[in-house]
């Protein structure tokens, strides 16, 4: 538990009267160090072979089955599994932290592919809602629709849905990119903090509200503005960056980037002047 | 928590007491203090089936006070000589439980407020649905357990709603249970997924327009909110538009008539809906696994917006 003391020096909240402490003491994230690879072990994760491919029909299997079934497979070196009938069962492929080619035929529940940290996902159907919260890094892809909170809270990776999503697209998201080839609902990118959202088509209401950081681009109509979202001028980065990223996204090819609208944070809700130096550097 | 699933067919029946059994089946992870069915059956169209209770289930889990069974006997009497006062013929009469019972009545005149109002004076009695093709069975426990207690494996009809419900505003009780009859329109029924707001201000409205209330279950207001409406001259869909403006809070809601089916989604999209939708059939519920029960292969399904109608039709 950090430890917690006044301070002398004041930031731009704490002369507002929101808060005197600040946090000091260790934090508990560990960073890897090259010096003490061979030390190193990241819990849970496999040496796996692409080439050794395997299949799971999971039609009789509840999730936890499914999943221990999974991390028994890539513990015998799999590297590409495809999942059969998954039948819009909840939290499938939840917590994969190695390498790992990943199919489902067929369409996902809620929290699908959460928490993971670096496999490559497809899935030929629909996923529910939550689909990748919390991902870390890898790429998944969704060949139809998804539901709401659809990339919630990812830190990092690409997540591309081809058909639409839901409401709160990208909430709290805190990095990495999400590509939606159709179109988004309501609250799209709430309370982003870091990252990119890229919606082909049109979104709803409140797009952007109450966010942070980060960068939104819509390529149709947009519903309404939300608190503190605003629009910025598109420079050639942004347009280079999105047809880099359409393209390794195998998503609208011909789509014109260029008449995109760009969407960021107005700034005004939040006092930028107190981020800690690290928070300060650009999205991932 | 709550689920809620339903099914239309079009231009054909079905076994949709079977098919709603599965689907909210699925959702029973959801919530199984209760569930409940409204079941449009294929009738011939002749006499008004009225589904009501004397009495409430008071087994494990119940928050309903137990009653001594002459109580309910009782008060089924008096019903009898109500509806027979009331110029009403009873054709059929099945008492599937000792507190829920299930009556074809002829019934010329139609006025379904004045009967119900009549019927419903008698303390501890309560219609849960009235009409031509609707039936509304509603009971403690999950879908299964509902289902197979009231038999309803082998009812079949064109469309129907069903909610499973984890009690978070009212009691456990039958009362509280989805569906809601739109009373006192024939063949109106409503289920509900979420929490209303401002439930007590519009209830004193509607109540002081003469509206009526069962119970104090918020997802009630809704079934009354629509009758109110529809009572005005508003048609089934416009009444649910205007809902989207004058419930507040974060819901997802059903509504079927003897005709269609319809679905509304509040402008927060808070409440999740999964819609599949093809020239025969539209399933929907809650979550994809509901629709898997029906449509075990793959399918296209899709979450409908913030603020979205829709009404099909039979």
């Amino acid at each position: 538990m950090a430890n917690l003391k006044t301070t002398e020096k004041k930031t731009k909240a704490q002369s507002m009267g929101l808060h005197t402490e600040v946090l000091t003491g260790k934090t508990q994230q560990k960073f890897f160090n090259p010096d003490e690879a061979e030390n190193f072990y990241y819990w849970g994760t496999y040496d796996v072979d692409f080439n050794k491919r395997t299949e799971l029909d999971v039609n009789d299997m509840d999730c936890k089955e499914a999943n221990k079934k999974i991390d028994e497979l890539m513990s015998q070196g799999y590297g590409t599994i495809v999942i059969k009938n998954p039948q819009g069962k909840h939290s499938l492929g939840v917590g994969i932290l190695n390498k790992l080619n990943l199919i489902f035929e067929g369409s996902l529940g809620y929290f699908g592919v959460g928490s993971i940290d670096g496999p490559t996902v497809r899935v030929n159907g629909r996923v529910g809602w939550s689909c990748a919260e919390n991902m870390m890094a890898g790429k998944v892809v969704i060949e139809k629709n998804a539901g709401s909170c659809f990339g919630a809270a990812v830190r990092g990776g690409d997540l591309i849905c081809k058909g639409s999503v839901g409401a709160r697209t990208g909430i709290d998201q805190k990095g990495g990119t999400i590509i939606i080839g159709g179109d988004a609902g309501a609250f799209t990118g709430f309370m982003m903090q870091r990252g990119r959202i890229v919606v082909l088509g049109n979104v709803g209401i409140n797009l952007g509200d109450s966010m942070y950081d980060g960068t939104i681009y819509v390529g149709g109509k947009i519903g309404s503005y939300g608190s503190d979202a605003i629009e910025s001028p598109m420079t050639k980065s942004d347009i280079d960056w999105l047809k880099r990223k359409l393209k390794v996204a195998e998503i609208g090819e011909n789509f014109d980037v260029s008449k995109m609208t760009k969407v960021v944070a107005g700034k005004k809700l939040w006092n930028y002047d107190a981020l800690e130096p690290t928070e300060k550097k650009g999205a991932i | 928590m709550c689920g809620i699933a339903g099914l239309i067919h079009r231009g054909k029946s079905s076994n949709v007491g079977q098919e709603l059994q599965g689907m909210l089946q699925a959702l029973k992870h959801r919530g199984e203090d209760s569930t409940g069915y409204a079941l449009y059956g294929d009738t011939d169209g002749q006499n008004f089936i009225m589904r009501f209770k004397v009495g409430e289930n008071v087994g494990e889990g119940s928050s309903s006070v137990m009653e001594d069974v002459s109580v309910y006997d009782e008060r089924k009497k008096i019903v009898d000589s109500y509806i027979s006062q009331m110029g009403a013929k009873i054709i059929k009469e099945e008492r599937i439980l000792p507190y829920s019972l299930r009556y074809e009545i002829d019934y010329d005149k139609g006025d379904l407020l004045e009967f119900s109002q009549k019927i419903e004076s008698i303390p501890g009695v309560e219609i849960l649905s009235m009409g031509k093709s609707l039936e509304v069975i509603k009971d403690l426990g999950n879908a299964k357990a509902v289902c197979d207690r009231y038999n309803l494996g082998d009812l079949v009809g064109t469309h129907a709603i069903g909610h499973a419900r984890m009690a978070t505003e009212s009691g456990v009780d039958i009362k509280s249970a989805h569906p809601f009859w739109g009373y006192p329109f024939s063949d109106v029924s409503v289920v509900h997924n979420g929490q209303l707001t401002n439930y007590w201000n519009n209830r004193r409205i509607l109540e002081n327009k003469g509206m009526r209330f069962m119970s104090e279950c918020d997802s009630e207001l809704i079934a009354v909110y629509l009758a109110e409406k529809m009572r005005n001259g508003a048609t089934l869909e416009e009444g649910m538009k205007d809902s989207l403006s004058g419930l507040d809070g974060v819901f997802t809601y059903f509504v079927a008539t003897k005709n269609s089916l319809g679905m509304a989604k509040d402008t927060m999209a808070a409440k999740p809906l999964v819609l599949y939708e093809s020239d025969d059939l539209v399933a929907m519920g809650s979550e994809e696994i509901a629709i898997r029960s029906v449509l075990p292969q793959e399918i296209d399904t899709y979450d409908p917006f913030d603020g979205e109608v829709k009404v099909w039709q039979i």
